[in-house]
């Protein structure tokens, strides 16, 4: 019994142990803001400080990098094409997975099991590598470089989730309440549009931010179903080997600053999504 | 509109999106890794495995997983057991760990390499302190060494978010009545974390660790910002037999070589780490 002794007799043991703990913690949070900070303060200094050693540990808020990046040739263009990408694979995901995700709370029916064995199957394949069949069959049917061909192979990264994580949205509303209304006369749909929806509403959005992001981030397939059309991803990519440094930096920010105002927006359903999606 | 029909009905759109987008694309690569000029053949793996890149590449990435994937998970669960003991500022630090998640691996690549690069923070640093007279290149194409830590670095940033979260979630669905238990009768910290912990969290360990392995196999945009082709790994290959070599037959063969590692990994975790019907929560 000497580890009871040992916890209850021993606060000034427990008091570093507290100590120990809250600067793990700190410590941790350093490991992962450090270098967001050092990415932003090379965005904000001007080309030839970012290019200069030694360097300075805090921005000098110089524009010159970021004007240099937003007015380069293609830049402009391949954040507008990120964020139409985005749009439309937000709203494939939703479009598609919602109704999914409400008819696997919802009913018991036969092939319920096949049609969840199909959406956690797709976590188990590297999913970007469907771009290089995809690149052939959209040359045939005119979807090559278009904005809703890569949106089409993003859903397919962001549909599972969308399932998911509705459908466990979807649970989370007690049937009875559905019950109710159509006794009161409400049709399915209008039980629906009335009383389910707004429940859902906030976390559909949630996972419609989550989509968003998923389409924002990725890199190989859309590097390699773009050319003209290349997204923000896809044109740092390609530009990786000529481009001069600040502009590297420039780019990689305006990646990373949208990135983390989304993770900001849904930081409520963050774990929850996880959660859920990967059980 | 009436009972049965509809649950199908809602599932429909869903359904057809994966046969024509996941089901169909799997198959169309099979078939072009196995067949040239319209005839059945293995000639695809052969050029693949017989390019001396070949078995570099698939050292680099399975070494990249083998050194990246234990230190995250171990990372993963310090963070998650740390997080869960916290008395304030729980959520704030919970929300700041998982702020790598939201982040491309692209834009992860060039955040590190504002530190390795030889105009860096890391060489300001350790010329401010003296260590050196003038910058080391650490991302040439001699220091194969520094680019394989820089990226194991950028990927351990990156990634480890994942696992914690899971690993959060899965924390969270441990009754507490069983540290209740084990504190009465004297277990230490460790001991509960050993004995209780570990065990019930052992679902979202699989998923975790299947996951993350799944996820390093595809490891491309990090090592394309950082080590350029000085670190060739799979994915890289993958994009190169596609474009630079043209050949989209071998890139066929190439993603299925990447997916079947993969189906592979998934094949022995879910053994290794089986949780019986009758064990879970």
């Amino acid at each position: 019994m000497s580890t009871v002794e040992l916890s209850i007799a021993a606060p000034e043991a427990r008091k570093a142990g507290n100590w120990l703990l809250v600067a793990t913690v700190i410590l941790l949070c350093i490991w992962v803001l450090l270098p967001i900070y050092l990415l932003i303060v090379n965005a904000l200094s001007s080309p030839e400080e970012v290019t200069a050693f030694p360097k300075r540990f805090f921005p000098s808020f110089d524009f010159g990098s970021l004007s240099f990046f937003i007015n380069f040739a293609g830049v402009a263009r391949a954040l507008w094409n990120s964020v139409l990408v985005a749009t439309l694979t937000m709203l494939l995901s939703i479009g598609f997975g919602a109704p999914a995700g409400y008819a696997l709370s919802r009913f018991e029916f036969p092939g319920k099991e096949t049609f969840r064995f199909l959406v956690l199957m797709t976590r188990a394949f590297p999913l970007p590598l469907l771009a290089l069949p995809l690149a052939v069959m959209f040359i045939r049917t005119g979807l090559d470089d278009t904005a809703i061909g890569l949106a089409l192979v993003h859903t397919t990264l962001a549909l599972p989730f969308a399932v998911l994580i509705t459908f466990s949205l979807f649970s989370g509303i007690p049937v009875e309440l559905e019950e109710a209304a159509w006794t009161l006369g409400c049709t399915r749909l209008q039980a629906f549009r009335k009383i389910i929806l707004p429940l859902a509403l906030p976390g559909i959005a949630a996972s419609a931010v989550f989509a968003f992001t998923i389409s924002w981030n990725e890199v190989f397939a859309a590097a390699v179903l773009t050319i003209e059309n290349r997204t923000l991803t896809a044109f740092l990519l390609q530009s990786l080997g000529e481009s001069p440094l600040y502009l590297k930096f420039a780019g990689g920010a305006a990646l990373v600053i949208p990135a983390l105002i989304f993770i900001f927006t849904v930081r409520k359903y963050l774990f929850a999504m996880w959660g859920i999606a990967n059980r | 509109m009436h009972g049965k029909a509809l649950p199908y009905l809602l599932l429909t759109p869903a359904t057809l999106f994966l046969c024509v987008f996941f089901l169909y694309p799997f198959a169309l690569v099979a078939f072009e890794a196995f067949t040239r000029d319209g005839g059945f053949t293995l000639d695809n793996f052969r050029t693949m495995t017989s390019s001396w890149k070949f078995p570099v590449t698939v050292r680099n990435t399975l070494l990249l997983s083998a050194v990246v994937v234990p230190i995250q998970l171990v990372m993963a669960l310090l963070m998650a057991t740390m997080v869960s003991r916290l008395a304030a500022g729980r959520s704030a630090a919970l929300y700041i760990f998982a702020i790598p998640l939201g982040i491309s691996d692209l834009a992860a690549g060039l955040i590190w390499l504002a530190i390795f690069d030889q105009s860096g923070f890391l060489n300001t640093l350790l010329s401010n302190l003296g260590v050196i007279d003038r910058p080391v290149m650490f991302l040439g194409y001699q220091s194969k060494l520094t680019i394989f830590i820089a990226v194991a670095l950028a990927e351990i940033w990156r990634a480890t978010a994942i696992m914690m979260v899971i690993l959060v979630a899965g924390m969270g669905l441990i009754p507490r009545e069983y540290y209740e238990a084990a504190e009465v009768f004297g277990a230490s910290p460790w001991k509960r974390f050993i004995k209780i912990t570990l065990p019930l969290l052992r679902p979202s360990l699989q998923t975790a660790i299947i996951l993350r392995v799944i996820l390093a196999f595809e490891v491309f945009a990090v090592v394309a910002a950082l080590g350029g082709t000085n670190l060739p790994v799979l994915m890289g290959e993958t994009y190169n037999w596609q474009f630079t070599l043209q050949d989209r037959n071998v890139a066929a063969a190439m993603a299925l070589f990447i997916l079947a590692i993969s189906i592979g990994f998934t094949l022995f975790f879910l053994r290794v780490l089986r949780v019986p019907k009758e064990a879970r929560i």
